[in-house]
């Protein structure tokens, strides 16, 4: 530790950092804009300047940036000197020279961190009578909004999105007090990561084109702690509503999982909360349709049916809550439970989770990836398939080089200095996929293969790791070479990962990457194994168990139900379309809970309006296995409820005794923990309803919300009592105890001076560490570290190309493969259409050109789609964009013909 | 009085070629550096006193000595050759590089040498078309005679060395923006440290010296250190190349000896003023200089007397302004130019520069208030050395806050008047 002197005072601070963010640490309000947590030091904007002083008897001292200065031990800084303050001062007043002012209908009003710097720093008067400089905006696509007259060239913007997101697109221009940052032309942004323009940006050039669509002040926003639920990291957001519509999500800080940053389907899939698509209210079939019904009615109906009926089924889904998984379990008994996946999903994310609870390799956080030295991807499309942990790889490149960079004394903070001395010197990341990723970029080597051969190369590495693990046989030297080169790399590590997925449908990829991490924790590594998992709950479904679709459907068949609860899930994405229709035919009463109309839903009996995330309290497990809560922003109108709420309401009105006790979201909770013991923790993924601060709930809204007493005047003048919220220990009012709230309760950062989402260095225990008191989330899985299990043995054969079929594999897309970001306008806008992929030299094969149409059939349907060329595409392997091309259900891989047409 | 630098500088304006520039004496300190070891060279450089000829003067012998050497040492290193002489009314450097290319190019093999380097660029500004092609047929003809390629003549010394042209900005002169603009980015200053020595050129160890400075080096290796101090009449040892620009009698360039009063480049070299014309003023190193006055004339022209006046010799060729030139008028061109060439990084540059540029433009117009004067003293402070990120903006500031010193009265005038009094 080194102690410093702020102001005569002195503490004890950590020598690694910058004075900047020491200071930011002990509380003193320092403005800054070019510095962030995530990014680094650069000295471009001067904002942070302080006095140092040599010694105790130097009382001149000289103005240094404090961004740019080392804590240093015996370092003496006045933050409050005149100097200092005038610089700082100087330095708004320039910022300011050009900027419009134009706060009052600029959406970053009200949560601008240039308007905080700005009072913080004092200017507050315009000396300058010369006319400003004014750019042209650039159409950025659907997600972002550009303004850029209200640029103050700080460069944020362009640092995090090509040095920290890898983008290419986005870039200075021109110089002097004219900089541009925007595109070459206007167009959409490429990068998936771009919406975190949004929070970069200190002020309000880059801002949510969706939230424009249906504008709030933060300060008029109603929120809460939620949960992303477009795949299955388990993101924190910070979910915003006001009149009872979702308005946008927000990044909400977690040190283990997403940091400061989310990826675009993230931050702007939500809006299928809002979409036409949305059930509101509840259904019955009547005469053959499906009509609105009171909820009352519905409820006391399926009562009657329900009641004392032993033929009844549920089934569940990975993207619903423990809690409505559980309620539904509770309803229709253990053994007539099923997990609503196919057999093959539902078995790959067993046998994940079951290698992940055995170890000995451990799965990591967010976090703990982008500290990861060497990497193997085997098999996973992160990018698209689990975003947020391809920006954690993009930083986990950098660790082995900065190790370099650290022997020159360049301090890690100092972004620019260690950028240079790096250059483009990558640490060990290997890509095994069958198509081109966005991360090849910083890759040190790519295999571009079919699913088998990826597993046979992951085989090849954990062979080469410990001659223990079984041999490859017929492997070509080229691969072994690889296998080889890889294993070197990641044995010289310390801390290796492996990263694979389910999402080339291949257990034996699982094997082979379960091999590899078994392997690296043979010798005594801290080794990684991470599995992408494909939805927000689908880790939380395997620990809770139960059967799967396939079974479901045979129960029915053979006779053994009559009636099926379907939560939260479109069966006609999981099973052909032939059993899903089956069963409709073969049950005589069928409900569906879900939030849109599905084509599910719109074959049901009775259709019961789920509340989606943002409405909603429950838990989700993520891939990491952690545990985390997400709470309702609002209480929805019409008929919306939880699941687990309608499934509580079922439940008594068919006289269930068990939830004759249960009314609220903590009884679930407890329940489930009791009945499941891999659940046993997820009553600490958060604080219960009970948790008071100083005898108060914590308020979703700020303080300064406004219009409360007047949003609803023009329908009723006296002010409606704000619903009371039995679930959990927020409450739907501003008022509340300002002190900080445990994190995973934390509604959104706010703190007096800092109304931006910068506010976020106020709660930290310290800067890019933790939230005081805990990241929020608990881990469920904890292997032992010394596992004696063992290997996995390898698939016998290479993949072989065939003369007249192509092996269909899914390709994904981060905007389009997602079932529910695709119901918001502005995501559907960026998927792709749908198309068939094939390699260069199967498309000379076919004599096709890109855009050519082919007619593709599988099993026994046929469809008519226009060619992409892919040059990295492995002969005799087509690709087809996942959730964008109906299958009908037919689990992919599978062999299909392709024929020109 | 004896010229090193300009000696062998053809009266034709041709460019010395490799046969005629062997015959006046050329690669011979090659010949003798690369007998030497590495740090002999340095040794030999650092006794002669030899001073950084950018315009910072910092000592050359102990900037080499920074640069990691041995068997751990990072590979390639670089030598950059600051060729980009964008300093307002300096026109050295090109001078050197258009008459005696291989001079240039001798002083950087020695220079490499010295740093055990492995490749060195001459990143040259973009205008000089001429100084281009002749450093082209100069590098070539050095290429062919083996001064340069492998094992240099048969000393197992390698050197690659480069010709770069400039795209064209003030920044790309700026030790750490030349890297940049070298490596293909924008060319915005670097972070000190780290120093390039210890990481520069693509992150490796990396040393850039003025043309006129390697120009020197391997004089320095023939005729041994002490020579190249007697050389000079001040402290800094050796000859210097100071010119004058502006209405004088003979505007040009002469090699002198370091430490040549400004009295006499000004009267005796450049002519004194033009008939009919008075003195006011001149900025002594390029236009990042701060004014000097009448009662300066008789200082010496080095770094540390000019610096104890309060001003900087700079790049030594100076500027010379005249009683019919505005002073105004005269420095918001300068500040046009500064507020230009800012590459947009850090605030008080991009934003202070501009207005100051405004402000100037307004009060030569007229339209000038009283309070803008303490304003452009303002921006001086704002931009003072260590407020900013590099050496532009304090530069910048150097002309403007010695002009409103020395020509208060004038900047008052247009202010009171309310018009230009030269218009």
């Amino acid at each position: 530790m080194a102690n410093i002197w702020v102001d005569d005072k002195t503490y004890e601070v950590s020598p690694d950092q910058s004075l900047l963010q020491v200071c930011l640490e002990l509380g003193f309000d320092l403005p800054y804009f070019c510095w962030h947590p995530a990014l680094g030091s650069v000295g471009a904007c001067r904002q942070c300047a302080v006095k140092q002083f040599k010694d105790e008897n130097d009382t001149k001292g000289r103005i240094v940036m404090s961004c740019m200065t080392p804590a240093s031990d015996g370092t003496r800084i006045s933050v409050k000197d005149s100097d200092a303050e005038a610089f700082r001062a100087g330095v708004i007043e320039g910022l300011m020279l050009s900027h419009p002012h134009d706060c009052p209908v600029c959406d970053e009003g009200g949560e601008c961190h240039l308007q905080d710097m700005t009072v913080m720093s004092g200017h507050n008067y315009r000396r300058t009578p010369y006319p400003k400089r004014t750019f042209r905006n650039q159409y950025l696509g659907p997600l972002l909004n550009h303004e850029m007259n209200r640029c103050i060239q700080c460069y944020r913007c362009v640092r995090y999105y090509r040095e920290y997101a890898g983008g290419t697109d986005l870039a200075p221009f021109a110089s002097r007090n004219i900089t541009y940052f925007g595109r070459q032309e206007d167009g959409i942004l490429e990068s998936e990561f771009a919406g975190n323009l949004v929070e970069i940006c200190p002020t309000g050039v880059f801002t949510d084109k969706t939230l424009k669509q249906h504008y709030t002040r933060k300060w008029d926003l109603q929120m809460a702690p939620s949960v992303c639920v477009h795949c299955g990291l388990g993101c924190s957001t910070s979910a915003g509503e006001r009149y009872g519509t979702l308005r946008r999500i927000l990044n909400r800080y977690n040190g283990e999982v997403n940091g400061y940053f989310l990826c675009d389907r993230g931050r702007f899939g939500y809006e299928f909360v809002n979409s036409e698509q949305r059930v509101r209210e509840t259904h019955s079939r009547q005469d053959g349709k499906l009509k609105t019904v009171p909820k009352e009615k519905a409820v006391e109906q399926l009562g009657d049916i329900l009641k004392g009926n032993s033929r009844v089924i549920g089934i569940g889904s990975p993207r619903a809550s423990l809690e409505s998984n559980f309620a539904l379990r509770s309803l229709v008994g253990v053994d007539r439970f099923f997990n609503g996946m196919s057999e093959k999903s539902s078995h790959l994310v067993s046998l994940m989770t079951e290698i992940l609870r055995q170890g000995p390799a451990r799965s990591p956080s967010l976090r703990e990836i982008e500290y990861s030295d060497a990497v193997l991807v085997l098999g996973e499309d992160v990018n698209n398939t689990a975003p947020r942990v391809a920006l954690s790889l993009r930083q986990s490149v950098r660790q082995q080089p900065m190790e370099k960079t650290d022997k020159l004394k360049i301090p890690r903070w100092l972004d620019h200095a260690v950028r240079e001395a790096v250059q483009h010197d990558t640490g060990p990341l290997f890509i095994a996929t069958p198509n081109a990723t966005r991360l090849d970029d910083v890759s040190t080597g790519t295999y571009r293969a079919a699913p088998d051969d990826i597993a046979r190369l992951g085989f090849a590495v954990a062979h080469a790791l410990d001659s223990e693990a079984p041999a490859v046989p017929d492997l070509s030297d080229d691969v072994r070479r690889m296998a080889e080169r890889i294993a070197r790399a990641l044995k010289s590590a310390k801390r290796p990962l492996v990263v694979s997925g389910s999402s080339l449908a291949s257990e034996a990829v699982i094997h082979a990457a379960a091999n590899v991490a078994r392997a690296l924790a043979k010798d005594s590594k801290s080794a990684g194994l991470s599995f992408a998992m494909p939805e927000a709950n689908t880790l939380g479904l395997a620990l809770l168990g139960g059967g799967n679709l396939n079974e479901a459907f045979k129960t029915v068949q053979e006779g053994k139900a009559d009636t099926v609860i379907i939560l939260e899930n479109d069966l006609y994405r999981r099973a052909p379309a032939e059993a899903v229709d089956n069963l409709m035919q073969a049950v005589r009463h069928m409900v569906v809970l879900d939030q849109l109309m599905t084509p599910t839903a719109s074959k049901s009996e009775f259709v019961l309006p789920a509340g989606a995330f943002a409405e909603s309290d429950g838990t989700f497990v993520n891939n990491e296995g952690r545990a985390q809560r997400f709470f309702q922003a609002y209480v929805p109108k019409d008929d919306i409820q939880e699941s687990w709420r309608w499934l509580l309401d079922l439940m008594k009105a068919s006289g269930h005794a068990e939830a004759a006790s249960w009314n609220v979201l903590d009884d679930l909770v407890s329940a489930t923990a009791g009945a499941v013991p891999p659940l046993e923790k997820i009553t600490e993924a958060a604080p219960s309803s009970k948790f008071r601060m100083l005898n108060e709930k914590v308020p979703r809204s700020p303080h300064r919300y406004s219009g409360r007493t007047a949003m609803l005047a023009n329908i009723k003048v006296s002010e409606p009592k704000p619903p009371q919220d039995p679930d959990s220990a927020l409450a739907f009012s501003m008022e509340g105890t300002p002190t900080q709230p445990p994190s995973s309760l934390m509604p959104f950062f706010w703190s007096p001076g800092w109304n931006s989402i910068q506010s976020v260095n106020k709660f930290q225990s310290e800067i890019n560490g933790a939230l005081r008191g805990g990241d929020p989330g608990v881990r469920l899985i904890d292997p032992p570290q010394t596992g004696s299990g063992l290997y996995f043995s390898a698939p016998q054969r290479p993949f072989e190309v065939r003369p007249d079929e192509w092996l269909l594999v899914p390709l994904y897309h981060v905007f389009g493969s997602e079932e529910l970001s695709s119901q918001a306008p502005a995501v559907a806008q960026l998927a792709p259409k749908p198309y068939v992929a094939l390699s260069t030299a199967d498309a000379e094969r076919l004599q096709v050109q890109e855009g050519a149409q082919v007619e593709v059939k599988l099993a026994g349907n046929s469809q008519k789609l226009p060619v992409v060329v892919q040059a990295g595409l492995p002969k005799g392997i087509a690709g087809i964009p996942a959730g964008l091309v109906s299958v009908e259900g037919a689990g992919l891989p599978a062999w299909a013909s392709v024929t020109r047409s | 009085m004896e010229k090193v630098l300009t000696k062998d500088v053809p009266a034709d304006g041709s460019a010395l070629d490799i046969k005629r520039y062997e015959l006046a004496g050329g690669y011979q300190g090659v010949r003798k550096a690369l007998k030497m070891a590495p740090k002999e060279v340095i040794d030999v450089v650092k006794q002669s006193g030899l001073r950084g000829r950018g315009g910072a003067g910092f000592p050359t012998g102990m900037k080499w000595s920074f640069v990691p050497t041995g068997a751990d040492a990072p590979h390639p290193k670089y030598l950059c050759c600051n060729a980009d002489e964008m300093e307002p009314g300096t026109f050295k450097d090109r001078l050197l590089m258009e008459a005696t290319p291989h001079q240039l190019i001798e002083g950087m093999i020695c220079a490499a040498h010295a740093i055990e380097a492995d490749v060195a660029y001459i990143f040259l500004r973009g205008e000089y078309i001429l100084s281009a092609e002749r450093l082209r047929k100069a590098l070539a003809e050095a290429y062919e005679h083996n001064y340069l390629g492998k094992n240099i003549l048969g000393s197992g010394v390698n050197l690659e060395m480069h010709l770069h042209m400039s795209g064209g900005r003030y920044m790309c002169g700026e030790e750490t923006g030349l890297l940049n603009a070298l490596e293909g980015k924008r060319a915005n200053p670097r972070t000190k440290p780290p120093f390039p020595q210890i990481s520069g050129l693509f992150g490796k160890p990396t040393i850039v010296q003025n043309v006129e400075t390697l120009c020197n080096v391997h004089h320095i290796i023939n005729k041994g250190p002490e020579w190249f101090k007697g050389l000079s009449k001040s402290e800094d040892g050796g000859t210097k190349l100071y010119g004058a620009s502006g209405k004088v009698k003979r505007p040009g360039l002469w090699e002198l000896p370091m430490g040549t009063t400004v009295r006499e480049i000004l009267e005796e070299h450049a002519g004194g003023m033009k008939e009919g014309l008075r003195f006011r003023g001149l900025l002594p190193g390029g236009a990042s200089t701060d004014f000097l006055v009448e009662e300066h004339l008789d200082l010496k022209m080095d770094f540390t007397d000019v610096q104890k006046a309060g001003s900087r010799m700079g790049t030594g060729t100076m500027i010379v302004m005249d009683d019919r030139t505005c002073p105004v008028g005269f420095v918001k061109n300068l500040e046009h130019f500064f507020a230009q060439e800012s590459c947009g990084w850090c605030t008080p540059c991009w934003s202070g520069l501009s207005w100051a540029e405004k402000m100037l433009q307004s009060i030569e117009d007229g339209q000038g208030q009283e309070a803008d004067l303490d304003r452009l003293s303002y921006i001086c402070r704002m931009t003072a050395p260590g407020h900013t990120f590099c050496a532009l903006a304090p530069g910048a500031a150097e002309p403007l806050q010695s002009a409103l010193k020395y020509f208060r009265e004038d900047f008052e005038r247009h202010i009171h008047e309310k018009r230009c009094p030269w218009r």
